[in-house]
């Protein structure tokens, strides 16, 4: 069973990711289909499901510090199929910049090998450090 | 008369992705369209800016159509899926939010011109079906591309999120029904909305690798020997990951990667070396030269 966390700094965390994502995380109420359509689902730590429940009870760190928003591909698959209408990629996007505009880079340039550099085409490089670079 | 639509071409169209725009621009001459290519275009960002309290993500794609609207366009076509999507998310975006499209026009204070809203971004594919027509592409092939069974593949970002969506969002046909046209087989292909595993390629791409063996062997399965796609990353990701889907997965067989334009300037009866075959990583050549294509 899941403790609720509603500190006044977990609540300020909360407030965090509803202002940059413009989500109401209290409409979920785990039907779980975001969850179910995911095509990374199996490779997260924490299913979406789960963390739009951590989200609600105030355990924001668990969620980011897990590898969930960085698996995340932004399909929008879970955003569309939400009956909620929750665009549980902007949550996912919120988390990335919590995270990445502490100066953090997921992504580094030097960190791509040689031969990649030569074949990955610009549309990767581009959305690549959008998405994972400050 | 053709018609000239000024046309947004972004990064990997003049890059990995050259021979889609070659081969779209051969589809489209067949119908007297030319696409004009917009003067100081500049990158769009390839993907939407999610966050809701920062409009700088939204300034790249905004300008390119602040400068259609300059150079007196009132549409803009798009060939990249990405491009379509960051485009027409933007344009939505400042459409009913007025107060940031000011915020964007003070940013873009140099252009000496300002954005309303009213430019329309268009996907290739929807010009193709809806103004064309499908009994205007009938017409034009030339060669059936009769024995080739194709399994069409649209990714997220032609359907997602729904107000930009091409088609229906779950289940679309509009490439299918280009493949019908063509006289190609269709083939079903159940995964043919689900994510190739996108901008992970980068640092990730075992992801992608198992995204691939998915899709393709899905394909494979359900009887196709091609499949075709509107966006460069999802090619580059389907194409170029299957050597380490090899790898990963011993019964993954490789299979050729096409633009939708690729196939249709095909049927069409242009020659095999305007359809820009040879940067692809797995060769289509062998089987459209199996079923007497080429």
């Amino acid at each position: 069973m899941s403790e609720l966390k509603v500190t006044e700094s977990n609540l300020e965390k909360v407030d965090e990711v509803i202002r940059i994502s413009g989500q109401n995380i209290y409409s979920c109420y785990q039907c779980g289909k975001c969850t179910s359509g995911c095509p990374s689902a199996g490779l997260m730590d924490i299913v979406p499901s789960q963390a739009m429940k951590f989200l609600q009870l105030g355990e924001v760190e668990k969620v980011s510090e897990s590898n969930t928003p960085w698996v995340c591909l932004s399909c929008f698959i879970c955003s569309v199929r939400c009956p909620k209408g929750i665009d549980i990629a902007a949550i996912m996007e919120a988390l990335r910049l919590m995270k990445l505009r502490t100066n953090f880079d997921y992504v580094h340039p030097n960190k791509i090998q040689e031969e990649e550099r030569e074949i990955l085409p610009p549309i990767a490089f581009v959305s690549a450090f959008r998405k994972m670079t400050p | 008369m053709s018609t000239k639509i000024p046309y947004y071409p972004g990064c990997t169209l003049k890059s990995t992705a050259k021979n889609f725009e070659d081969t779209a621009k051969l589809v489209a001459s067949k119908f007297d369209i030319e696409f004009e290519e917009l003067a100081k275009w500049i990158c769009c960002g390839a993907v939407y800016g999610l966050s809701s309290d920062n409009v700088m993500h939204k300034v790249a794609p905004v300008r390119n159509m602040l400068r259609v609207k300059k150079a007196g366009g009132e549409r803009m076509v798009v060939l990249c899926s990405m491009c379509y999507n960051t485009l027409k998310r933007a344009n939505l975006y400042v459409r009913k939010n007025k107060d940031k499209l000011d915020v964007i026009n003070a940013i873009m204070y140099l252009e000496n011109a300002t954005y309303d809203g009213s430019v329309k971004v268009q996907h290739f594919l929807e010009i193709l079906r809806d103004e064309v027509g499908y009994s205007n592409i009938k017409k034009e092939v030339k060669k059936p591309l009769k024995g080739l069974n194709v399994a069409a593949y649209y990714g997220c970002l032609l359907l997602r999120p729904k107000e930009v969506a091409i088609d229906n969002v779950e289940s679309p046909t509009v490439m299918e029904d280009i493949v019908k046209l063509l006289g190609a087989k269709v083939v079903n292909l159940p995964v043919k909305t689900e994510c190739c595993g996108s901008y992970q390629t980068v640092s990730q791409k075992d992801i992608i690798a198992d995204r691939t063996y998915l899709i393709l062997n899905t394909a494979r399965e359900m009887g196709a020997d091609v499949l075709i796609t509107s966006c460069p990353l999802c090619h580059f990701n389907l194409d170029r990951r299957q050597d380490i889907a090899k790898e990963r997965h011993h019964d993954f067989e490789f299979m050729p990667i096409l633009y939708f334009t690729q196939l249709m300037a095909l049927a069409f009866g242009f020659e095999e070396e305007k359809l820009g075959f040879e940067p692809h990583f797995v060769d289509p050549r062998p089987a459209l030269k199996e079923r007497g294509l080429l």
